[in-house]
């Protein structure tokens, strides 16, 4: 059985040091181990951005592609192989504003691919322009007056849109990630982990110690119930979004291959592609 | 005895247009009629004028007519937007509701039968097309019982009670047609078929199909007009194949995940129409830069913008060819009958990995949604090729990669699916070394570029170009693509009985432009005329830069959104041939 270092290659990151990704790097790394996976049943696909660099960073099948269009790439892989564990990952500005679309019918769509967001609210690759979830009257090279735009709140628009695994946390806390991305593999559906990736280069804000300043870990509230949505919902409202843990789980809807008629438990790409002259016949007959 | 007649519906959108025209020419199919159908519609769903033609022949037909024979009209409107193309004693079957008339300076029959009124005698006015249908099948004085045999199936799941009522209602608008002409019109008893059922379908449909014969199992689709029959149809069939069809949130998400779909390994396709085409540009490239093998339909209609979507037009070519930034190596076909639709789809998805490239599968929306005859397909000749995608691979040692881009003689890599142990490499979009990993060495990139765009050196698809060439030099080599191959055949009849010598090329191939095989029919010809519906000449343009004779090339252009008529070419032909130059459709 693989261990977390055979999930390791010889690669080194382009991200600066004390970028808040590595340790997203290395939790995606033991959970994958933790889970049992070896590396050649992970497909990690990614899209651009710093964080997008990540499908080189792991050793398992990797997939780089375009900008905000991670998800249905990755949506394409799980149906063609629903064997392959397929973790999809991207930045804020990838998942959040370019890609909103496809993160809103992926929640929607529910299959079972595990999101994780790498969330720093800067766009750190093009050298610091806002982003979707930068605060408001964040000074950045593209709102040098502040940002007049309202922080997006993609936990709430992850209940919204019907997700059934809504979790988030911050890099520094590699344990609580490892398990929160643990539980993300296992769930069966589709499950957002929004992760606060401190981006030490631009981002003088949303600092590593404003982070540990600000968020309230879910384990302080031991009655919280996360197969309660409408709690999850009250709860990213009162944290005002700075909330870590598993926010939301519903464990009773089936994942979008489960629902699809004749879809079988083996990866379609095993299957057979040639029709027989008999089934051939059946179709061509529909046309007389 | 006529060898073939032309016959139309017209009605207000919604009004039973399209199951009346269903229901006929299911029929005649039966008889062994071969068919081929024209659909005028708008981007509406229920109002607006909307009419179904159908051209009947004892003989293989692939073009609209000229003339009409028969008009069945649901309104005055019908009428009088029609009866102009009514030949001399043509006949027209309306609804008495209205009161038809026959417009000035028109010289036709007219049947004025009670559809309506008939209709709602059985209980609904719905039955109105079975009325009107019953009573133009009367008038040609073909058998009843094929007829109802084809009702009986549009109706059957209803239950016996509807099938009978619809069956009634034919009769009864036989008969009353019958009385009032006196029995069935000698001037339209058409010859008798050989009997022999052909296939008929829609090039749509024929893409599904082959597309389903080719392994295609997942589709990944946003509905468009005149795409959309595609993943309707894939939707109803692919679940039986273990596949299914998933309508994403728009084309950019199609595309896409049509690529991660064939990266892991199973044939999948998308289907679109120019907009959507025009979304899909930014994947196209990474699928041409990640060696991923992608099919794309693109079934034109008329641009740009939202443009005439409902209309015909063949003006993407340039966005085929040129789209996406950047260079890539990319395959573009153009089916030219519905047999081709077929075979061609199967053929886009081999080439699609024999070269790990995208594959563009462009029809027009005649071709797209024009019912017509079909030969029967052949299933010895449905071959699956994967290229060099490679299983069972030794395994890595240490932290080796699978050289999923390794430099080699034809430009083509070998291709490990995700699961394989030995086969761990990286995808990307940036410029890659031969594992995939990201590189920006001079070197390492010039010899990516060169491998990518060499792979389609000297590729030819079955019939890169179609030839019909009975003369060594003719005055006039007439070339097109699509579904105009037909129109131009009729053409040249007539001009062969003007005395103008014709040759005919077909260009299937629109990329990589076949300029070998085109060259000596180029330079064999006095002129050259290419006929396309677009504004700008694109396919001319195509065959300027690529093979020259710019000097004798003459385009014919028609961009109003309808096909070209038999009579618009000969026109163009003839004036060609006689004075030089042409006038504009």
């Amino acid at each position: 059985m693989a261990t977390f270092k055979e999930f390791r290659n010889n690669v080194k990151p382009n991200w600066c040091p004390g970028c808040g990704d590595f340790s997203i790097q290395a939790a995606i790394q033991r959970a994958a181990a933790n889970v049992g996976l070896e590396p050649e049943n992970l497909a990690v696909i990614s899209g651009i951005g710093c964080s997008g660099r990540i499908s080189g960073y792991i050793n398992a099948y990797g997939f780089h592609g375009i900008h905000g269009r991670v998800l249905p790439i990755a949506q394409g892989v799980k149906l063609a192989n629903r064997e392959l564990t397929v973790i999809a990952s991207g930045g804020d500005g990838d998942g959040f504003a370019i890609g909103m679309g496809h993160t809103v019918h992926a929640i929607r769509r529910n299959l079972n691919v595990t999101y994780i967001v790498m969330d720093n609210q800067i766009y750190g690759l093009t050298k610091g322009q806002t982003s979707p979830r930068s605060a408001e009257g964040f000074k950045t090279k593209s709102t040098p007056e502040g940002s007049i735009e309202t922080t997006l709140s993609p936990l709430e628009i992850a209940l919204s849109a019907g997700a059934t695994f809504v979790a988030q946390s911050f890099s520094s806390d590699l344990k609580q990630l490892t398990k929160l991305i643990e539980e993300g593999i296992n769930h069966e559906g589709f499950s957002l982990i929004n992760v606060f990736s401190p981006c030490v280069t631009f981002n003088k804000i949303n600092t590593y110690d404003w982070f540990k300043e600000n968020i309230v870990n879910l384990e302080q509230f031991p009655d919280y119930d996360p197969s309660n949505r409408v709690q999850a919902m009250n709860k990213i409202m009162e944290t005002n979004g700075l909330l870590t843990g598993l926010i939301y789980q519903n464990k009773t809807r089936k994942s979008y291959e489960d629902l699809v008629t004749g879809f079988k438990q083996e990866g379609l790409a095993k299957q057979n592609i040639k029709i027989s002259s008999e089934e051939f016949d059946k179709l061509v007959a529909e046309f007389k | 005895m006529i060898s073939q007649l032309s016959w139309k519906i017209g009605g207000q959108q919604g009004e039973g247009v399209e199951s009346t025209d269903r229901i006929f020419s299911t029929a005649l199919n039966r008889l062994g009629y071969y068919l081929y159908g024209y659909r005028h519609f708008s981007s509406r769903i229920k109002g607006g004028h909307t009419n179904n033609k159908i051209r009947i022949s004892t003989q293989p037909i692939r073009a609209i007519s000229d003339d009409l024979d028969i008009l069945v009209a649901f309104d005055q409107e019908s009428i009088d937007l029609n009866a102009k193309e009514l030949r001399l004693g043509g006949v027209i079957v309306a609804d008495a509701k209205f009161n038809p008339t026959i417009p000035d300076g028109i010289d036709a029959r007219l049947f004025a039968v009670p559809i309506t009124k008939m209709a709602e005698e059985l209980g609904t006015s719905l039955m109105k097309n079975m009325v009107a249908s019953g009573a133009s099948w009367a008038l040609l004085g073909l058998p009843l019982e094929v007829f109802n045999k084809a009702v009986e199936e549009e109706f059957g799941r209803k239950g016996a009670a509807i099938v009978e009522k619809n069956i009634e209602a034919v009769k009864r608008g036989a008969e009353f047609v019958l009385e009032q002409a006196g029995g069935p019109l000698d001037e339209f008893k058409l010859d008798e078929a050989d009997g022999q059922q052909k296939l008929f379908m829609i090039g749509n449909e024929a893409i599904g199909l082959g597309s389903i014969a080719a392994g295609c199992r997942l589709m990944a689709a946003y509905p468009i007009t005149p795409a959309s029959e595609i993943m309707e149809y894939l939707i109803k069939k692919l679940p039986k194949f273990g596949g299914t069809v998933v309508q994403t949130e728009d084309e950019i998400a199609a595309v896409t995940m049509a690529i991660g779909a064939n990266y892991a390994g199973v044939r999948t396709m998308t289907a679109s129409a120019g907009p959507g085409l025009a979304l899909m540009m930014e994947a196209i490239g990474l699928a041409g830069m990640t060696e991923t093998p992608l099919v794309i339909v693109n079934t034109q209609r008329g641009g740009p913008s939202t443009g005439l979507p409902t209309k015909q037009e063949q003006s993407d070519l340039n966005a085929m060819v040129y789209g996406t930034h950047g260079e890539i190596p990319k395959i573009v076909i153009a089916p030219a009958s519905i047999e081709d639709c077929f075979y061609d789809t199967i053929e886009s998805f081999n080439l699609a990995e024999q070269y790990q490239v995208p594959v563009i599968l462009m029809t027009d929306l005649q071709l797209s949604l024009g019912k017509q005859s079909c030969d029967q397909l052949d299933y010895d000749k449905i071959e699956i090729k994967r290229g060099k995608l490679v299983q069972d691979v030794p395994a890595l040692e240490g932290h080796d990669l699978f050289k999923r881009y390794e430099l080699t003689e034809d430009g083509v890599s070998p291709r490990v699916l995700p699961g394989e142990k030995g086969g761990l490499h990286h995808v990307t979009g940036v410029e890659h070394d031969e594992t995939g990993r990201p590189s920006e060495n001079a070197l390492n990139r010039q010899n990516m570029m060169d491998k990518r765009l060499g792979k389609l050196d000297n590729m030819y698809i079955r019939d890169a170009i179609r030839v019909d060439a009975p003369h060594e030099t003719p005055e006039l080599l007439i070339i097109g693509m699509g579904s105009t191959g037909g129109t131009i055949d009729e053409a040249r009849t007539l001009l062969s009985q003007d005395g103008i010598t014709t040759n005919h090329i077909t260009i299937r191939q629109i990329h990589p432009f076949p300029t070998k095989p085109l060259l000596p029919y180029l330079q064999n010809a006095k002129k050259v005329i290419v006929i396309e519906n677009n504004a700008t000449g694109q396919l001319a343009g195509q065959i300027k830069m690529n093979a020259g004779f710019a000097e004798k090339i003459e385009s014919l252009l028609k961009y109003d959104g309808n096909p070209f008529l038999p009579s618009d070419v000969h026109k163009a032909c003839k004036e060609l041939s006689l004075d030089g130059n042409i006038q504009r459709v």
